[in-house]
């Protein structure tokens, strides 16, 4: 669909039946898939306002930045397996074989597991070295920014339980493609704004 | 396999059929129940905003002669009267009710995209309002913090409802959020991809340009709005200092140091802004089809006016500074935002323009739902031209705490707005109800409502102008106010009262009308966009029986030359054209043969 065209059009002048059976303009993807893509550019709506704020606030005197811990860089490492294991379960789905599905998909969801866990764990040693949620703005955005992305995982988590119930009780592949590819698309993105907060946080 | 257009591909539908009274009218997944619990709580949530609104004036009109409230009940008034009036009624009336009862009806698909969704984000929302209400109800009561909620005032002891109410606001708010993210999601979804048959984007009513527009803007505005709560609720409750700076109160410094309260405003705005025109562009849109349909013309220049919603919606998002003038900016920022703003008049007056033009020589049918329509443009227009005072900075930074600007917004989101409202709501009721309400009543309710308005926010300009300050309790004696400016002050109070008590009209109206009006018949109006061409009147659960309908022309084939009847409704072909079901079609990909 051209935009342009679409909006030059002059629907007083076209009479009679316009496409096929589904009208000019609708995407060829699921409504699912389309309605993730609008989710998607929220959730990057949101995280850029707090980019945005966190710039705003950096630039006030009292900020002190925070030394990030060394155990980011394993727990990035945790959710990019995570995202990898998503990818092959979605091209085993895609190619229709039953064969390291369950393993692949389930795998994907252990590793944001343990990847929440290993923040988590970072949280309470800042705790337990004195760097509270109130001692500076720093800290907060640092405790802020973390948790809010292990509440968007918290979410996929939920979607992910869901279908792998599905999977363990005998779906065929082609009946939970759409939730894996969802799925695999959700971790994705997850994956690269973990990589910019990483980046943000590690450069301030 | 027969192929399935994509709008008749709820495989849902069946699971989602009500088998009790529980699932038709309480968990109901079906559009059109769900538009009227959005329309009902809304309306029950600004109905006690107007309450407020009338203590309010009860003390401005005559503070000396009753007591029914101090000051700081005066500011938690103020405070829940506008955050209710443009979040919890307007916004979700116009997107949730208008929203979800037109927009899978004018796109001729049975249901939203996801009826779960949509089912749980009406309740996420009754929860939103509950919380917002509970504030009423705990210590200190909500907060007195003016619907802004700026900090540090927020949290600071002299603040009404410092401490509970304002948690509660902004808890109540995020869930509010939520609830709408679910709700947009499943309206934009729904236009884009639940279309029927031959229904393109340009042939769809402007209503639903307008709500699709003003949903896409909530997507990206609201977020604003929620990390500015969650921001301030991190301030509030865990003692971080995102936007509370340095605070000494009463001789005892706060924990609070370095935050930024000009950061909340900045965000706050970027929703406050477009949230103007997330009401405003639905109501454009209503309007719109109200206006066409009643003065039996096309929509006139019915690509211009989609091209205005699309400016106007893009540039809701560059103007939003023009409310912190009197914060203070840098004058490039300054003659930056209100150059924009003064922009954004360009597709507005389009608007205001294409509307009178669609009255220019139609045969118009003074009805109800046209009176208030018509009424619409006077006040639309009233309030829009205050707004280009306002927004140039040096004529706002004078007039911005006074009344004037209380008569600006009024005019052009309270009242334009709610006349779209109540134009729509009579429109679209012999729909609903399969009934016709009640003419005379009608019109008693539009010229109460039209001219007490006008008695009310009319002298607030004047007011405005003798630098009579906004939020104010009580004047006092202050030398530049004259003593007249208080005569005034009582003649809008009373005006406020009649306008107020008008409104039973309305509800008696409604309620009469349901058990006593006469048969609509399915289309009473004589309309031509697919929701009056339902089978049923009310339209049942599917809205379409069987099949889906086919659209074959654009919304607004009115007084055609030649036609039998002087509309063509959007499912009926020409005359010389095959109907749907006598043409072929490739199965495998949805296309039609027939011209071929």
């Amino acid at each position: 669909m051209s935009l342009f065209k679409t909006l030059t059009e002059k629907p007083w002048e076209r009479k009679g039946i316009i496409g096929g059976l589904n009208p000019e303009g609708a995407f060829e993807s699921p409504p699912e898939r389309v309605a993730l893509g609008f989710f998607l550019t929220i959730a990057s709506v949101i995280f850029s306002m707090f980019g945005v704020s966190y710039v705003i606030r950096m630039s006030l005197p009292d900020w002190e930045p925070l030394a990030e811990p060394a155990q980011l860089w394993l727990n990035t490492g945790l959710l990019a397996i995570s995202s990898i294991l998503f990818q092959w379960a979605r091209n085993t789905a895609n190619a229709g074989k039953q064969k390291n599905l369950l393993a692949a998909f389930i795998g994907g969801g252990v590793f944001a597991l343990l990847f929440i866990a290993g923040q988590i764990l970072i949280w309470e040693n800042l705790q337990a070295s004195g760097f509270y949620v109130a001692s500076n703005p720093a800290n907060s955005f640092f405790y802020l920014l973390t948790g809010l992305h292990i509440a968007h995982l918290l979410g996929g988590l939920w979607v992910w339980s869901k279908s792998s119930i599905r999977l363990i009780s005998g779906s065929k592949p082609e009946d939970v493609r759409l939730s894996i590819e969802l799925c695999t698309l959700y971790w994705h993105f997850l994956l690269i704004v973990w990589l910019v907060i990483f980046a943000i946080l590690s450069n301030t | 396999m027969a192929y399935v257009p994509l709008a008749d591909q709820d495989s849902e539908m069946e699971m989602h059929h009500p088998h009790s009274w529980v699932t038709k009218y309480v968990w109901s997944q079906d559009h059109k129940v769900i538009a009227i619990q959005y329309g009902g709580i809304a309306i029950a949530v600004g109905v006690v905003a107007l309450v407020l609104s009338l203590l309010m004036r009860m003390q401005l009109g005559f503070p000396e002669t009753f007591d029914l409230i101090d000051p700081s009940s005066y500011y938690q008034s103020v405070t829940m009267h506008g955050m209710i009036m443009v979040v919890y009624m307007l916004t979700a009336l116009l997107l949730g009710g208008f929203g979800n009862y037109l927009i899978p009806l004018m796109c001729g698909a049975r249901d939203m995209v996801f009826p779960f969704l949509n089912m749980l984000s009406v309740w996420v929302y009754a929860l939103s309002v509950i919380i917002l209400l509970s504030s009423f109800f705990v210590g200190g009561g909500p907060t007195g913090a003016g619907w802004t909620l700026y900090p540090p005032q927020t949290a600071l002891a002299g603040t009404p409802g410092h401490d509970a109410g304002i948690v509660l606001m902004l808890l109540s708010l995020a869930v509010f959020v939520v609830a709408f993210t679910m709700g947009g999601l499943n309206y934009v979804t729904t236009v884009l991809q639940y279309r029927c048959r031959g229904l393109t984007m340009m042939r769809l009513p402007l209503t639903v340009w307008g709500i699709f527009t003003a949903t896409v803007l909530g997507l990206f505005a609201f977020p604003a709005l929620l990390v500015s709560a969650i921001m301030m609720l991190f301030d509030l409750l865990l003692g971080t200092s995102f936007f509370m700076p340095a605070v000494i109160e009463s001789g005892t410094p706060l924990d609070h140091n370095g935050g930024s309260p000009i950061l909340f405003q900045h965000l706050f705005w970027f929703f406050g802004h477009p949230e103007v025109y997330i009401v405003a562009l639905p109501a454009f849109g209503l309007v719109s089809d109200v206006l066409s349909t009643h003065a039996r013309k096309n929509i006139f220049g019915y690509r211009m006016m989609v091209w205005a919603i699309i400016a106007i919606g893009g540039l809701s998002f560059v103007v939003w500074a023009h409310h912190m003038y009197v914060s203070g900016m840098h004058p490039y920022f300054g003659f930056f935002f209100a150059t924009t703003t003064l922009i954004i008049a360009v597709p507005t007056a389009l608007k205001v323009y294409n509307w009178v033009l669609t009255l220019w020589e139609g045969n118009i049918r003074l009805n109800a739902p046209m009176y208030f329509a018509i009424g619409f443009i006077f006040t639309f227009i009233h309030g829009g031209l205050t707004g280009l005072f306002l927004g140039n900075v040096v004529i706002d930074l004078p007039l911005s705490d006074t009344y004037f600007v209380v008569a600006h917004f009024h005019m052009v989101m309270g009242v334009s707005p709610v006349l779209v409202i109540f134009a729509a709501l009579y429109h679209w009721f012999p729909k609903v109800s399969g009934r016709m309400f009640h003419e005379g009543m009608a019109k008693a309710h539009f010229w109460i409502t039209f001219l007490g308005t006008y008695a009310i926010y009319l002298p607030m300009h004047y007011l405005g102008f003798l630098g009579v300050p906004r939020r104010y309790y009580a004047m006092g004696s202050t030398d530049f106010i004259p003593e007249s400016a208080q005569d005034l002050n009582a003649a809008i109070t009373i005006a406020a009262l009649v306008v107020g008590a008008a409104q039973i009209l309305f509800f008696v109206n409604i309620f009469w009308s349901l058990r006593n009006g006469k048969k609509s018949g399915p289309n009473p109006w004589g309309s031509a966009s697919l929701e009056w061409q339902t089978p049923d009147t009310p339209p049942k659960h599917g809205n379409w029986g069987d099949e889906l309908p086919t659209v074959y022309r654009w919304p607004y084939d009115y007084s055609v030359p030649g036609a039998k009847e002087d509309f063509i409704p959007q499912n009926v072909p020409d005359g010389d054209e095959p109907a749907a079901d006598e043409q072929h079609f490739d199965l495998d990909h949805g296309v039609s043969k027939a011209g071929a």
